[in-house]
């Protein structure tokens, strides 16, 4: 196994009962990589990222995330990740700045690195007029961009980004992918799970999951090519 | 007369302009597509024309009949598919069709011509709790409770939002036959590529209308030069173009860049510059303009902020 890829699952499987959620899937992802993970609601996309994530335990198979094995050491992978989901992500009722902090305190970053955090992000993102306005009052987009730096905090070697773009507005939409391909440009790997055919074609590479099972894995063109 | 005429209409909610001076016209028979993200104001406006909402300033009419003298006369008219499903979860299939008739002093036998394309593929599931129909069924039901009255205006508010592919599909081929008997339809959808199966759309953005045609019209009428650019190194590309002067605006679309140039240029000459510079896999094509590209132009120039 080469050292360059920051996900590897073999076989991985989960069952509920008598119910296969997750039927031996097997696939690796390159560092630097974004890597797109499809398929309609109840395909078993979320089954398995919670398995990759560390929140839940294979029924069988094999997997490594970020170096960890995805058996005995999830809690070690939990820390080597960041999360980022449309549905929660921000607190809407704390300020920019609360966020940040509230995210580096989790992850057990220092004062000082907290501090240092903050401020990149503010000005990366160009947020520091609003620092202490409650995230509630940002644009879609903004807020958007933020719980994007906010996930990757702790500086994590992958990001799983969860229907991150629920919102289809076209602008919003492009400002998300600029900012996902900037973090994949300084090496980090983005895992991102969506229904929307249009919005995978911005992946490296996809995977199409149907029951279970991954039917397809290459990238946009190449499958596009095969249909 | 129109189905649906109005004339600069504005509304807001304390500091938020929702609907800024916003006019056009439906015609009889006609499929007006609404197209705009979310927090354009899309819902405001279909709240407005059926009557559920004043309007600061302005003036519409629906079916001939003034929105706010005639407001009782419009209800009885019009269909109204609302974004969200607003049918009684713990009714069934069947009885909310009913339901739905009764109000309107009708019956699902008077008027079942009209709602059978759509009836039939849930009729075999009547007796099911509308709650538990999956999200294409669920939209077939309130599209026929909408329908059941034979409306003369049918308003459309997202109804393919969360919808899968195929749903989504099959819905806008229900529309096109529904058209064919001459009910004017007015739909509103964030989806850009379901613009082109309207006759005519309306790009909405903030409140404000940003341009009204034919969907092949405004995409005839892009006026700079586009390219697709192809290459692995996307996100360098991207800094890169956006410093080169014949740029007017790069973004990302999918796997390629869409490029838009201020001076025509042919694709070789930007093709061979570009891998002279570096970017020895780049592919440049030129493109025809869809409505997304529309889309972005024209909300550039307005000043998106979002």
């Amino acid at each position: 196994m080469r050292n360059t890829q920051v996900i590897q699952v073999e076989g991985l499987t989960k069952k509920f009962g008598d119910f296969v959620a997750v039927d031996h899937i097997s696939f690796e992802v390159e560092k630097g990589e974004i890597f797109g993970f499809l398929g309609a609601n109840g395909a078993g996309k979320t089954t398995a990222m919670r398995m990759l994530t560390g929140l839940s335990k294979p029924s069988s198979g094999k997997g490594k995330v970020a170096g960890f094995d995805v058996l005995k050491e999830s809690e070690r992978i939990k820390e080597r990740i960041g999360y980022m989901s449309q549905k929660f992500s921000l607190y809407e009722d704390l300020t920019v700045k609360e966020n940040i902090r509230f995210y580096g305190g989790i992850y057990g970053l220092s004062k000082n690195q907290i501090r240092t955090k903050t401020s990149q992000i503010l000005e990366e993102l160009q947020l520091s007029e609003v620092g202490a306005k409650p995230v509630r009052s940002l644009p879609l987009g903004w807020k958007q961009r933020l719980a994007f730096a906010v996930s990757m905090v702790h500086e994590p070697e992958i990001v799983f980004l969860d229907e991150p773009t629920g919102g289809v507005d076209p602008n919003v939409r492009r400002q998300f992918w600029e900012a996902i391909y900037q973090a994949s440009e300084l090496g980090r790997t983005i895992f991102v799970t969506t229904h929307y055919m249009d919005e995978a074609e911005y992946c490296d590479r996809i995977s199409i999951m149907v029951s279970g099972m991954i039917k397809a894995l290459d990238s946009p063109d190449n499958l596009k090519k095969q249909f | 007369m129109k189905a649906i005429s109005i004339q600069n209409i504005s509304k807001s909610y304390k500091d938020t302009k929702a609907l800024d001076c916003v006019s056009l016209e439906v015609g009889r028979g006609q499929l007006f597509g609404l197209i705009g993200p979310d927090g354009a104001g899309k819902s405001t406006l279909f709240r407005i024309l059926t009557t559920l909402l004043l309007a600061d300033e302005g003036e519409a009419f629906v079916d001939g009949l003034h929105i706010e003298k005639d407001y009782r006369e419009i209800r009885k008219r019009v269909g109204y598919m609302p974004g969200r499903f607003s049918l009684y979860q713990d009714l069934s299939v069947e009885e909310n069709l009913s339901f739905f008739a009764t109000i309107f002093g009708t019956t699902i036998d008077e008027n079942y011509d009209l709602i059978k394309d759509i009836y039939v593929q849930i009729e075999p599931f009547k007796k099911r709790l509308a709650g538990k129909l999956s999200g294409g069924m669920k939209q077939k039901l309130a599209l026929s409770c909408a329908l059941i009255h034979k409306p003369s205006v049918l308003f459309l508010d997202e109804p393919t939002t969360g919808v899968d592919a195929v749903s989504r599909k099959e819905f806008w081929d229900m529309l096109k036959s529904l058209k064919e008997k001459n009910i004017a339809i007015l739909v509103s959808t964030p989806y850009m590529d379901e613009a082109t199966l309207c006759d005519k759309i309306a790009l909405i953005q903030e409140g404000k209308i940003l341009k009204i045609d034919e969907p092949e019209a405004m995409m005839a009428q892009f006026e700079r030069p586009l390219f697709a650019v192809k290459t692995n190194s996307t996100y360098q590309l991207l800094n890169h173009l956006r410093l080169q002067s014949f740029t007017h605006s790069v973004l990302p679309f999918g796997e390629c860049l869409h490029l838009v140039t201020t001076e025509t240029l042919s694709p070789e000459s930007i093709q061979e510059q570009l891998r002279l510079q570096g970017f020895i896999d780049v592919v440049v094509s030129k493109i025809r303009a869809g409505i997304e590209d529309v889309f972005l132009d024209l909300s550039h120039k307005a000043g998106n902020h979002a």
